[in-house]
């Protein structure tokens, strides 16, 4: 990117010279961010190493032992059940939207979509444990207990008393929280699909779920993964809508219906009291964590949506 | 050149305010669980004398680090310092207020204060060791009660705080087997058991799962008339939480002066004493004598005036021989 500078006009200087210093603030504050979470848990790293934080499982503030691995199971498993919620009733959104809603729907549907994005997420999580929770621990669980008592691996996902305050009912409230950012950005890349070439698929006869399913989801398959992936970083840093649903345990456990922990959840429920350096610096060490993990995610989803721009945008 | 002038004058004139205003002005920070009551405190002071007095409830251990950075003019920690560490980080200590920990269960049939529990069938419901509500130990301790054989949920506080540290440090005392595989602190590793977040967390969660005991704040307890339990105190009676067991918990426990009143409450030997007791402490900064003399007489106040106001709030107030000894302990310090 050549940065030119019109050096007659000394207004066109200042105002390249605003943009850089408000882009480049935005750098020094990632840059910044990474180097207080890695001398903060420098302490940690020392203490545990790597292998042996992000494999253990003991979470022991008095023992001052501290492992990452249940925190870690706890986010992945939230983040890819509200995956498997979430991605189906978004995509089918995103087609009502572009493909099938008469045109006087297509405001209201998508408004009431972007205000489900608009609602703190501690609302959800209030919503969550007085309204959603209850519903769980009294039909749904026993139901799906009931429904799978006795098959094989499925039933022990089930398995335990249906508290309603558990993994399941956490994916569920994450689930609902990303289904706006995939609907929208699936909206957005199926909108890119020409109208020519839908036109066609119908002028030589095929039908509406044949365009979808041959020419429209083709078309947008990347950039709908792109948001996928966007929503999987949403996911996985959502913190007050899970803390309060989640049980806060650091076990891993092999039934949906157990409590567990998140990573963004430990931090918001331990950092306050967090008094001795060790354990204090193994929060660190865990944000620190969960930095990588989602910047990994993001960097996958850049990638993504760059390549479905550069095929299309041709 | 009229408006430079004005402007400097009226900034001169603020400024000259806020200067005067700020020695009147007290800056506290640390533990959550008075806050309440030391903002009342501080609301009806200031109406009386005109000090200010700003409390931020920012948690015990943000408490403890603001006054040993001398930031504030007091700390507050629900957690006593120990002697050794007041001494280190030139310190002073004294209790404030007291609070407790009620154990909150939900079972059917069985009424608010019904259960009867001692020390070691609740160390064992929150060890594991007790599965089953008609465990041969419930069981005898309750007669006349129907205690059904359901799975008993433990529910904790996931959050540190200074409730949990209050109730494992009773557990680890009355509790060998709680001390070997546990421990005591503001968050520990539960062996069983779900975590609420919060006061609110923990008795939704109590309110919600049918057979489950779990433990909040007695403020908290009273006020939302949880079903708490008796308990069995360590003279061997069943006790109430209540304004008045408390009371004989402060008035029983060994607070001394010469340890900087470093004590936890729990399993005072008093008659009618409430096990699971804690004072809230208050840190102050031994080389500010200025800002701690105002902040003592801000106390003094308090204890003198403040009692109504901290059980309308449900604390219980310091008993009287233990306010004394606190006004020991100023003068001894120079304070007062």
């Amino acid at each position: 990117m050549p940065i030119t500078f019109n050096k007659k006009n000394p207004v066109d200087l200042i105002f390249s010279f605003l943009t850089a210093v408000a882009s480049f603030t935005v750098i020094f504050l990632i840059i910044g961010i990474i180097y207080v979470l890695i001398s903060e848990s420098s302490l940690a790293i020392e203490r545990f190493g790597v292998i042996k934080f992000l494999t253990s499982t003991d979470w022991n503030p008095v023992k001052e032992s501290f492992g990452a691995l249940t925190n870690i199971y706890g986010t992945v498993i939230t983040t890819f059940l509200s995956l498997i919620f979430a991605i189906p009733v978004a995509i089918g959104i995103a087609i009502f939207v572009t493909e099938i809603s008469p045109s006087f729907l297509k405001g209201p549907v998508g408004v009431a979509i972007e205000l489900l994005a608009a609602i703190p997420s501690i609302i959800y999580g209030m919503w969550g444990l007085f309204t959603l929770s209850p519903i769980m621990s009294r039909y749904v669980e026993p139901f799906l207990k009931k429904a799978t008592d006795g098959i094989p691996l499925i039933g022990i996902l089930f398995q335990g008393m249906p508290m309603g305050i558990d993994i399941l009912t956490a994916s569920v409230i994450l689930s609902i929280m990303i289904i706006p950012f995939t609907a929208s950005i699936a909206r957005d890349s199926f909108n890119l699909t020409p109208a020519v070439v839908k036109e066609s698929a119908y002028a030589i006869g095929a039908t509406k779920w044949e365009v979808v399913k041959n020419v429209v989801i083709p078309y947008s398959k990347l950039g709908v993964f792109g948001g996928i992936v966007l929503s999987l970083g949403r996911a996985l840093g959502e913190t007050m809508a899970v803390a309060f649903v989640l049980g806060n345990n650091h076990r891993i456990t092999t039934s949906l219906l157990d409590a567990a922990a998140t990573i963004t959840v430990t931090l918001a429920n331990e950092f306050a009291e967090a008094d001795n350096d060790v354990y204090l610096s193994s929060l660190f060490y865990l944000a620190l964590v969960l930095f990588v993990m989602s910047f990994i995610t993001l960097a996958i989803a850049k990638f993504f949506l760059l390549k479905a721009e550069r095929k299309y945008s041709r | 050149m009229k408006t430079i002038l004005k402007l400097a004058l009226v900034m001169t004139l603020i400024f000259s305010f806020s200067a005067a205003y700020a020695a009147e002005k007290l800056n506290g920070a640390g533990a959550t669980f008075p806050y309440p009551v030391y903002s009342a405190w501080a609301f009806d002071y200031n109406k009386v004398t005109g000090v200010q007095l700003n409390y931020q409830s920012i948690g015990s251990g943000g408490g403890v680090k603001q006054i040993t950075a001398r930031t504030v003019d007091f700390g507050a920690s629900d957690e006593p310092l120990k002697p050794e560490a007041l001494a280190k980080e030139k310190l002073l200590q004294f209790p404030a207020v007291i609070g407790g920990v009620v154990p909150v269960a939900n079972l059917g049939n069985v009424k608010p204060g019904q259960l009867k529990l001692d020390s070691a069938s609740l160390c064992k419901i929150f060890l594991g060791d007790i599965k089953y509500w008609d465990d041969a130990q419930l069981v005898k301790m309750n007669q006349g009660l129907k205690l059904p054989h359901s799975e008993i949920t433990v529910v904790y506080r996931s959050d540190g705080s200074g409730t949990t540290a209050i109730f494992t440090e009773y557990l680890n005392g009355v509790c060998p087997a709680w001390k070997d595989k546990v421990g005591a602190g503001k968050a520990v590793k539960f062996p069983v058991g779900i975590g609420g977040k919060g006061n609110e967390g923990v008795a939704n969660y109590v309110k919600r799962t049918a057979n489950s005991i779990g433990y909040v704040e007695f403020a908290y307890a009273k006020q939302n008339k949880l079903d708490h339990t008796q308990l069995k105190n360590a003279a061997g009676n069943f006790v109430e939480p209540s304004f008045e067991s408390f009371e004989d918990a402060a008035e029983t426990g060994d607070f001394n002066p010469q340890k900087s009143f470093y004590l936890w409450l729990t399993n005072a030997p008093g008659k009618g004493s409430w096990p699971i007791a804690g004072a809230t402490f208050i840190l102050l900064a031994k080389e500010k004598t200025d800002s701690n003399k105002h902040v003592v007489k801000f106390f003094d106040w308090a204890f003198k005036n403040g009692d109504n106001k901290a059980k309308e709030l449900v604390y219980v107030p310091l008993p009287k021989s233990l306010k004394d000894k606190i006004r020991g302990y100023w003068k001894a310090n120079g304070l007062q």
